[in-house]
């Protein structure tokens, strides 16, 4: 594995068919969308609408009961396929490892699979972390660290994996608006500079609009409507319309 | 029930299968050893010299007064090797270190740590589990034999102390050999290699099966330190009884 920062493109993502139940609650009822390589796909949905566990298929947490996932054509769940497609998912709360250092955390994936000595591990972590905009801070926990930061080392831990897809759960939830603008960038920068495909998963319509090269709309465990910002925008379904147009009332008369 | 009996022998095979990859955690295994002795040692002193010297103080005066008094180094002398340090060890162990593995490991479930690792394909069985079973199944063999020496000094202490009972410590000690023997030893470190595996597995998995919040942690806590403990008396007795079978 190259730990440069431009290595090949991104992969196809295909979803087919994807349904999922907890107990009787049906999360998922039947998903179809195609990611096109190099792509930023935005999922974009209300709360419980099924985002998350969607993208947990996605990066082989959770298996569907019924549909497929394809990368480049090849089903997700086939050994030689998650061996083959390095993917990352960049979590809603950033998932750092509390006991490591941020460095440590950036380092995981080499250093567990022993692919570089310490030495390059040190390099390609700061390298990693100067990307993001958080040069410096290999010594700090994660506890040290503000919302905004432990997302973007979360990014950088991310592309130590030098991933062909990234995944990002929520990636401006609990920020404020500035360090969403922030973390909308690093993905539109990851994107120019090693064109990964990016699946980011939000209800963030300002990341969303800002970021994406097309929009999913998903609604009760269903994709609503799939387009580029501005056919998403033109949709005329009343709960598209409410979802994208929806701001503080002061009547109190917004219901979800 | 059963599910979580069949998930946890999984956990223990998959952990054994993964045992060759050992030598790659030896950072980690060193780092829980060294957490298991330093949380553990200064208690195990204590409980065991006072496991020891009540089990003198509670035997002592009765012996001697029966003109018995030559047998009570032997008695705690093969109480502690075979019985109560092994056993009362495991139960400290159980409250001061597994306790702490549920909630470590638990808490990295609840806050998608784990997930975390699945992702960038490290197997939490690999990075977590192995290097804590393997930490806690050297440790507790080597802390019970600790506790078994100080089980002894603090039986012959009290032996020599009481007025009711004063039997000199070289007395005791001689006493105590003529009865003990290394088989008694061995027996008791045996056991708590095997106790080890049990609180080692139980808190393990009870950390990652562990949903909801911090209340989700604590109940698992909770969990793994009970089931641990009864774990602990019922394999004591199946124990018990094969190391006869095989000492007969």
């Amino acid at each position: 594995m190259s730990a440069g920062a431009n290595h090949q493109g991104g992969v196809a993502v295909e979803v087919r068919g994807l349904r999922k139940s907890f107990g009787r609650h049906e999360v998922l009822k039947g998903i179809d969308f195609l990611v096109e390589p190099g792509e930023v796909f935005v999922i974009m949905g209300p709360s419980g609408s099924g985002k998350s566990v969607l993208l947990k298929h996605i990066v082989g947490l959770e298996r569907p009961d019924e549909g497929e996932i394809l990368i480049s054509g090849e089903p997700i769940h086939a050994p030689e396929v998650m061996a083959r497609y390095r993917m990352a998912l960049v979590f809603q709360s950033g998932a750092l490892l509390n006991s490591l250092t941020v460095g440590e955390n950036v380092g995981l994936y080499l250093s567990e699979h022993r692919l570089k000595p310490p030495a390059e591990i040190s390099r390609i972590v700061s390298e990693k972390l100067e990307v993001v905009g958080l040069k410096g801070t290999e010594r700090k926990m994660p506890n040290e660290l503000s919302g905004g930061m432990k997302k973007r080392v979360a990014i950088a831990r991310a592309l130590v994996i030098e991933p062909h897809l990234i995944l990002y759960d929520e990636p401006t939830s609990e920020l404020d608006p500035l360090s969403a603008v922030v973390i909308g960038e690093e993905i539109l920068k990851l994107k120019e500079r090693i064109h990964v495909t990016s699946l980011v998963v939000s209800h963030d319509r300002d990341l969303a609009f800002g970021v994406a090269d097309r929009i999913a709309v998903i609604d009760d465990g269903r994709i609503l409507a799939v387009g580029t910002p501005d056919e998403v925008r033109q949709r005329p379904e009343p709960i598209i319309r409410k979802f994208l147009t929806a701001d503080f009332n002061p009547n109190h008369k917004t219901r979800l | 029930m059963f599910q979580n009996i069949g998930e946890m022998v999984l956990l223990a095979w998959r952990t054994l299968l993964a045992l060759p990859l050992t030598w790659r955690q030896r950072q980690k295994v060193f780092d829980q050893f060294f957490e298991i002795g330093n949380a553990s040692l200064l208690m195990v002193c204590v409980l065991s010299f006072f496991i020891g010297g009540v089990l003198a103080l509670q035997t002592g005066p009765v012996l001697v007064e029966s003109g018995l008094a030559s047998t009570v180094g032997g008695l705690v002398g093969i109480s502690m090797a075979k019985e109560l340090a092994p056993v009362m060890m495991a139960i400290l162990i159980a409250g001061r270190v597994g306790s702490a593995m549920t909630a470590e490991i638990g808490s990295m479930q609840v806050y998608q740590e784990i997930d975390a690792l699945r992702t960038m394909n490290i197997n939490p069985i690999h990075y977590l589990v192995l290097p804590r079973m393997v930490a806690i199944a050297l440790a507790l063999p080597m802390l019970v034999l600790f506790a078994i020496l100080v089980g002894w000094l603090g039986g012959a202490l009290v032996s020599f102390a009481n007025e009711r009972i004063y039997i000199p410590i070289a007395v005791f000690f001689a006493n105590l050999r003529s009865v003990v023997e290394l088989d008694d030893v061995a027996n008791g470190v045996f056991k708590s290699f095997c106790f080890a595996l049990i609180v080692g597995v139980v808190s393990c998995h009870q950390g990652l099966v562990t949903i909801g919040g911090p209340r989700g942690i604590g109940r698992s806590v909770t969990k793994a330190v009970v089931n641990s403990i009864v774990l602990i008396v019922i394999f004591d007795y199946i124990l018990t009884n094969v190391l006869m079978v095989f000492n007969s």
